[in-house]
């Protein structure tokens, strides 16, 4: 909600469009020989090792004995390797990880459904029709890009909690889901988008919806990705408000139902690994999957935003 | 409002005898916005203003009456002796060393890797999703993950330092300045590849042209660095800032998972003590006010950041 952008005037331009000569005359000034490949390997391979061994750490433990868990000195390879970690968390009624899971996945696909829909339609009239309040609407928009979000914390909780809304989806999808950023981030993207396509089409007979929905849309489909990334990696992400407006263990997102576990299973840290693991492990290999777009787009809202 | 409410009438008195192809029907785009402003009006509009009432109201969840009682929560707020005061001030001073400690730190480094990352190598790919892929976890995940890591008596981190040698073992969740160390150390760790990402696609619009015209004016990489880099980077370091200024003092869930704001409330933040204040203890007149409070603090630095680095551009 708190997302703050500047313009830069500058569109990315991908790295394969420069001129070969000038790459050529880099490398040769640089003059990176073995060793400086050596040293950037090394440092790039120091830097992984220390982001990485945390999550190995946590995925070994999660098949170690509690004894084996705190063992020193530290063990990689689990001595006696035991699924009794995520079996017991699984007996747990109080701790119904994958309800969490699957809690969380719906929450974030309706959380960015409504965050496409609402905002690409409200973006549209705004980047290409004239009409009395447009010029208001966008500035109040605007303007709630500079607040940050802690603001709507009381009112929403009783809004919310008025609504009926209290320990329910609906709680994390709504509330959230006017997102001003995207509304700025489409209206742009519209406005680049030659006006005649959309003339052509209104010649044609088409209303402005049918534009919209046949022509706009399927030219969008970059930003409305990203758009649609960073919205679920928001929701997905969200702790502080479900932590408060969710009690019922069974409606708990990931993230809520996991800083549970923490008082729970204080000193099982096999349990307590297993619950991280279960809860890292999909997100982790989506991400491999999906990492360009992820990274394209996050790069983007800072860009082009 | 209701000016406009007027014009958008006679407009449609007008357009509906003819409707021109730039010119829609004159209520079409406000049913396009209908659904966003249906939201925006009742979480983001409503609560801005009801937020300020509440503010200025004696707003207690479980009481029946809620006087007015004007600035009251605000004056109490800088009533030195008054226990809420010392306790707010206490937990803005948590969010500032944070804010102060953290900044410095999540500037450089994501520079530092996106200038790594900037070379041309084999497998940049894969090392940038590597440095991005902690970000992807969720604080919640990064929370139970370091506070196990980081447990003093059984923690990974204390066993290799014993293994070093270092026989006493380091309290770093439970006494300061460790804890700081830990909160900003696990936030770094969490968050550098989403900043090393926005200063790539940063460094990759400058201009080749200005390294080639600085190599033969003799410049070395440092002085490229400093004199090419550095400024045309001035508007993506301007966003990074900004956005990172926010993010560190909007702190919460490190201090919640890690540290549960030990030792004594020091590193409890104060997006924490508003959420203890306002959701556990249901003072939501108090809680208002105090994140009115910050947020003016935020919107001021904000826009000092803006107008200090635009100043110095031009």
């Amino acid at each position: 909600m708190a997302t703050t952008v500047v313009p830069t005037g500058s569109t990315t331009r991908p790295a394969a469009t420069r001129q070969p000569a000038a790459r050529r005359l880099r490398d040769e000034a640089t003059g990176r020989g073995v060793v400086g490949t050596l040293l950037l390997y090394a440092m790039l391979l120091i830097l992984s090792v220390l982001i990485l061994a945390p999550l190995l750490w946590m995925l070994s433990t999660s098949f170690k004995t509690t004894g084996d868990a705190t063992a020193l000195p530290p063990e990689w390879i689990p001595p006696t390797p035991t699924v009794e970690g995520y079996t017991r968390l699984f007996a747990d009624a109080q701790a119904p990880l994958l309800r969490w899971l699957g809690n969380s996945v719906l929450v974030g696909v309706l959380h960015t459904v409504l965050v496409l829909a609402t905002a690409s339609a409200a973006a549209y009239p705004l980047a290409r029709m004239r009409f009395p309040g447009r010029r208001l609407i966008f500035a109040l928009i605007i303007a709630t890009l500079f607040v940050p979000g802690f603001v709507f914390l009381m009112p929403n909780y009783l809004i919310v909690d008025g609504l009926g809304w209290l320990d329910s989806v609906w709680a994390l999808v709504v509330p959230g889901a006017a997102s001003a950023f995207g509304v700025f981030f489409l209206v742009q993207f519209f406005q680049s988008l030659p006006a005649e396509l959309e003339e052509a089409a209104l010649i044609d007979g088409a209303n402005r919806w049918q534009i919209f929905v046949r022509v706009v849309l399927p030219l969008s489909r970059a930003p409305l990705a990203t758009l649609g990334l960073l919205s679920f990696l928001g929701s997905w992400n969200d702790f502080l408000w479900p932590l408060y407006v969710l009690f019922n263990p069974e409606q708990l997102t990931l993230p809520a139902g996991l800083a549970t576990l923490r008082g729970a299973y204080a000193t099982d840290f096999p349990a307590v690994m297993a619950g991280a693991a279960i809860a890292s492990v999909p997100v982790l290999i989506l991400f491999a999957f999906v990492q360009r777009y992820v990274i394209a787009g996050v790069a983007r809202s800072g860009l082009k935003g | 409002m209701t000016a406009t409410a007027v014009r958008a009438t006679t407009t449609a008195a007008v357009a509906t005898t003819a409707v021109s192809p730039s010119r829609p029907r004159p209520w079409t785009p406000y049913l396009f916005l209908a659904p966003f402003l249906l939201i925006f009006g009742t979480f983001v509009l409503v609560p801005a203003v009801s937020g300020l009432w509440m503010s200025l109201h004696n707003w207690d969840f479980f009481l029946p009456d809620r006087p007015f009682v004007g600035l009251q929560n605000y004056v109490d707020l800088f009533t030195p002796d008054a226990l809420v005061a010392q306790q707010f001030w206490e937990s803005m001073r948590a969010t500032g060393l944070f804010v102060v400690l953290s900044v410095p730190l999540l500037m450089a480094i994501p520079l530092g890797l996106a200038l790594l990352l900037n070379q041309r190598f084999r497998g940049r790919t894969f090392f940038r999703a590597v440095f991005f892929a902690p970000y992807v976890l969720g604080v919640s995940v990064v929370g139970l993950l370091w506070q196990y890591l980081l447990n003093g008596n059984t923690g990974l981190v204390n066993g290799y330092l014993a293994e070093l040698g270092v026989t006493e073992a380091v309290p770093w969740l439970t006494a300061t300045p460790w804890v700081w160390v830990s909160l900003v150390g696990v936030t770094v760790w969490w968050t550098m590849g989403f900043n090393s990402v926005v200063y790539l696609a940063g460094l990759q619009n400058v201009d080749e042209a200005l390294y080639d015209a600085a190599k033969v004016d003799g410049a070395n990489r440092w002085q490229q660095l400093v004199h090419v880099t550095i400024p045309q980077l001035r508007p993506v370091i301007l966003f990074v800032l900004t956005m990172t200024v926010l993010a560190s003092a909007n702190m919460f869930g490190q201090s919640y998972l890690l540290t549960a704001g030990n030792p004594s409330n020091e590193t409890r933040t104060a997006i924490m003590f508003i959420a203890e204040v306002g959701l556990e203890q249901f003072r939501m007149g108090l809680a208002a006010a105090m994140s009115y409070l910050l947020a003016l603090l935020l919107i001021a630095v904000s826009a000092l950041n803006f107008l200090f680095l635009r100043q110095k551009e031009s």
